[in-house]
């Protein structure tokens, strides 16, 4: 028995099957992944003896119309082959997340978010029809008129409706392969929030790095980074250079990552911006992949392991809320230099899609034995505001908190009701989070 | 180049067709299912847009009626091939044929005696036209009987020994011959199977092929360390054999 992996370097027992035939072998299967980004138990098997289906062999592009910019692959496509053959061509998915490495078929299930949540919504939005194999074995296709609650159910139904075989969805063309962005330094967490919401009009593409170990006066610094497609005009005549990966040989102690190389980090990191703004072109895999760069970096947090939290916090509940929560994460401590804010548009269709408008905040952590108390508080404190979590990233919260903060719950388990009654296709995460 | 494919719907057999379309080949893919034929087409145009449209046929490895109508579809849309690459064949773990002898026949017989049958119909339609090359899949399991591979290795082993005699007989009419010799590759084929040291990736697998179809080699190991890794299997006296375990 081998051990299955999500990105935070937590692992179950268990058995992947890998094939090309996503329609063989997800007959009678328990779950589906493709490339485990997802940080906690997302992916992971609930007992060790269900069948997992990998799905990265299954990664067939089946049409690609670049009249009407319609694509269709096969669910483990991954966003790494797509770039290197759209963006050539002057095209490009609507919404990619922080990284490449991840598979179509896990962007709907997580319906991810990017950059341009603020304008285009989530994957989801663009996602025009979908192959799945229900529990019940059959094969159908659904689009947004079509059974239209397994559609919306799937997105962002972290792949408990059914399990995903091939996507369609929509591209958008980009008038080149370069990025115009501008960054500026910012200098505490209420600045960061108003200049998201003075650069969400101005770009398409917004977020931001901050400090999440500084507090007093300089609580939540950082940098904030827009951007936009260049236009043919502005961009360089030659493609942008593919970046070489390096790769972390192998995993360093826990203690290489500590409050003291943290802080180091976020200091020489805040500061290496000495400029109040920088504007200039970048390619898009160091604009939206900045991570990416390092082959396996979940390395760095050691044995331990890692988890990320990220929430949402309501834009009603106003600046104080985010002002607030900054202060009750600084105050836990536990949190690691990658801490990232981004200013979310309305909520998607997806029945249980995490953004809602707002304010988000994804920061890393190691596992520590006060994980679950952080993570607790940190709840407590998001419920309060009409926030909630991306399960997507989630490992430790409890089954009472979930249901607190998702009024969609009952919807969500309605439509399980419905498409899998015998609860044949779970995950660790659903046993803890939903109880089976 | 225009190339015929017996089984790159999947793994090593797609990514080499994925590089050969990239440069701009022309390919007819052969497999068993026709529908996922279509799908591995599709693909293959997607990718490469200024690619002639790719045509398939179905050919089943079981049934040797489908071998020449098959090639005779893609000598048809192709207008005759110069090319043949086999990569398609049965497997099966060493304990899954002691426990099902049927298994057993049929493994035999496809990785075998009918690959043998189709490539005869192939290799006669390449020197009607004064040559080509043919390139087909054995293994590094054929290299030297062993307890983990005994009956899917001697079916390997004997395809090994058919192509270096073809390579011998016809090389001065003009046939290339290519024996492929993987070692342990991670696809859907070895998935569950625990990977042993040297385990490569398909497309690596796939650019080691293109080179030696390139160099007009006659056997190459892919990943290619496995060449040393066999030398010394093949040096072991039979005494070891029979006590080690690989």
């Amino acid at each position: 028995m081998g051990k299955i992996f999500g990105w935070g370097r937590l692992g179950v027992d268990g058995r992947e099957t890998f094939s090309e035939d996503l329609a063989k072998v997800t007959r009678g299967a328990n779950l589906s992944r493709g490339l485990g980004r997802s940080y906690g138990d997302s992916s992971l098997p609930a007992v060790s003896t269900d069948s997992v289906i990998n799905t990265t062999l299954a990664n067939r592009v089946l049409s690609l119309d670049e009249e009407s910019l319609v694509i269709r692959v096969e669910a483990g496509a991954s966003l790494v082959e797509l770039n290197k053959l759209l963006i050539p061509r002057g095209l490009f998915s609507p919404v990619t997340p922080g990284t490449k490495f991840v598979t179509v078929g896990g962007m709907v299930a997580s319906d991810v978010h990017g950059k341009n949540h603020h304008r285009e919504g989530c994957f989801g939005e663009h996602v025009r029809a979908m192959k799945i194999r229900l529990a019940d074995d059959s094969i159908v296709e659904c689009t947004p008129t079509v059974m239209p609650d397994l559609f919306y159910g799937t997105i962002g139904g972290m792949g408990l409706l059914g399990h995903i075989l091939e996507v369609e969805f929509e591209l958008r063309r980009i008038p080149s392969q370069w990025i115009w962005m501008e960054s500026e330094r910012v200098d505490d967490i209420d600045s960061f929030v108003s200049a998201l919401n003075t650069a969400a009009p101005k770009f398409p593409m917004t977020m931001g790095w901050i400090d999440c170990l500084n507090r007093g006066k300089r609580m939540g610094r950082g940098i904030l980074m827009a951007g936009r497609w260049a236009t043919a005009d502005e961009a360089k005549s030659r493609a942008p250079y593919e970046l070489p990966h390096i790769t972390v040989p192998f995993e360093l102690p826990n203690i290489a990552l500590n409050a003291v190389t943290a802080q180091a980090f976020n200091s020489a990191y805040y500061w290496k911006h000495l400029a109040r703004t920088k504007v200039g072109l970048v390619g898009p895999e160091p604009f939206f992949y900045p991570l990416d760069a390092i082959l396996e970096w979940n390395k760095v947090y050691g044995p331990r392991g890692f988890t990320q939290y990220q929430c949402v916090i309501p834009r009603h509940a106003g600046p104080p809320a985010v002002r607030a929560f900054m202060e009750l994460l600084t105050r836990l401590g536990g949190a690691s230099p990658l801490c990232v804010i981004k200013d979310c548009g309305p909520e998607g269709k997806g029945t249980l899609s995490f953004p809602l408008e707002g304010t988000s905040i994804a920061v890393d952590m190691a596992v520590s034995p006060d994980i679950q108390r952080i993570v607790d508080q940190l709840n407590e404190f998001v419920i309060e505001t009409g926030g909630r979590i991306y399960l997507t990233k989630d490992r430790f919260t409890t089954k009472e908190h979930f249901r607190r903060m998702e009024p969609r719950l009952d919807r969500f388990v309605s439509l399980r009701d419905k498409y899998d009654p015998r609860r044949r296709i779970r995950s660790a995460q659903s046993v803890r989070l939903l109880g089976d | 180049m225009k190339a015929v494919l017996l089984g790159a719907t999947t793994g090593m057999g797609r990514a080499i067709a994925r590089k050969l379309a990239s440069r701009g080949e022309a390919l007819f893919l052969l497999g068993l299912d026709e529908e996922d034929l279509a799908k591995s087409a599709a693909d293959l145009s997607a990718r490469n847009p200024s690619l002639a449209p790719v045509r398939f046929a179905v050919c089943d490895l079981e049934k040797p009626e489908t071998f020449a109508p098959a090639l005779d579809a893609a000598s048809e849309a192709l207008g005759g091939f110069d090319t043949v690459i086999v990569t398609a064949a049965m497997f099966a773990t060493q304990d899954a044929l002691e426990d099902d002898i049927e298994l057993a026949r049929r493994l035999v017989t496809v990785n075998y005696a009918n690959t043998v049958v189709f490539c005869e119909h192939a290799r006669k339609r390449l020197l009607a036209r004064g040559g080509g090359k043919l390139v087909v899949f054995s293994s590094v399991a054929g290299e030297r009987g062993r307890k983990p591979v005994a009956i899917y290795g001697s079916s390997k082993a004997g395809i090994s020994a058919y192509l270096e005699a073809l390579d011998h007989k016809f090389y001065s009419e003009g046939l290339r011959v290519l024996c492929v010799k993987p070692g342990f590759v991670r696809t859907g084929m070895t998935a569950g199977l625990k990977a042993p040291p040297f385990a490569g990736e398909p497309e690596d697998v796939a650019d080691t092929v293109i080179s030696a179809m390139d160099r007009d080699e006659s056997v190459v190991y892919a990943p290619r360390v496995w060449s040393a890794v066999m030398t010394v299997i093949r040096a072991l006296p039979r005494a070891v054999m029979r006590k080690v375990n690989f």
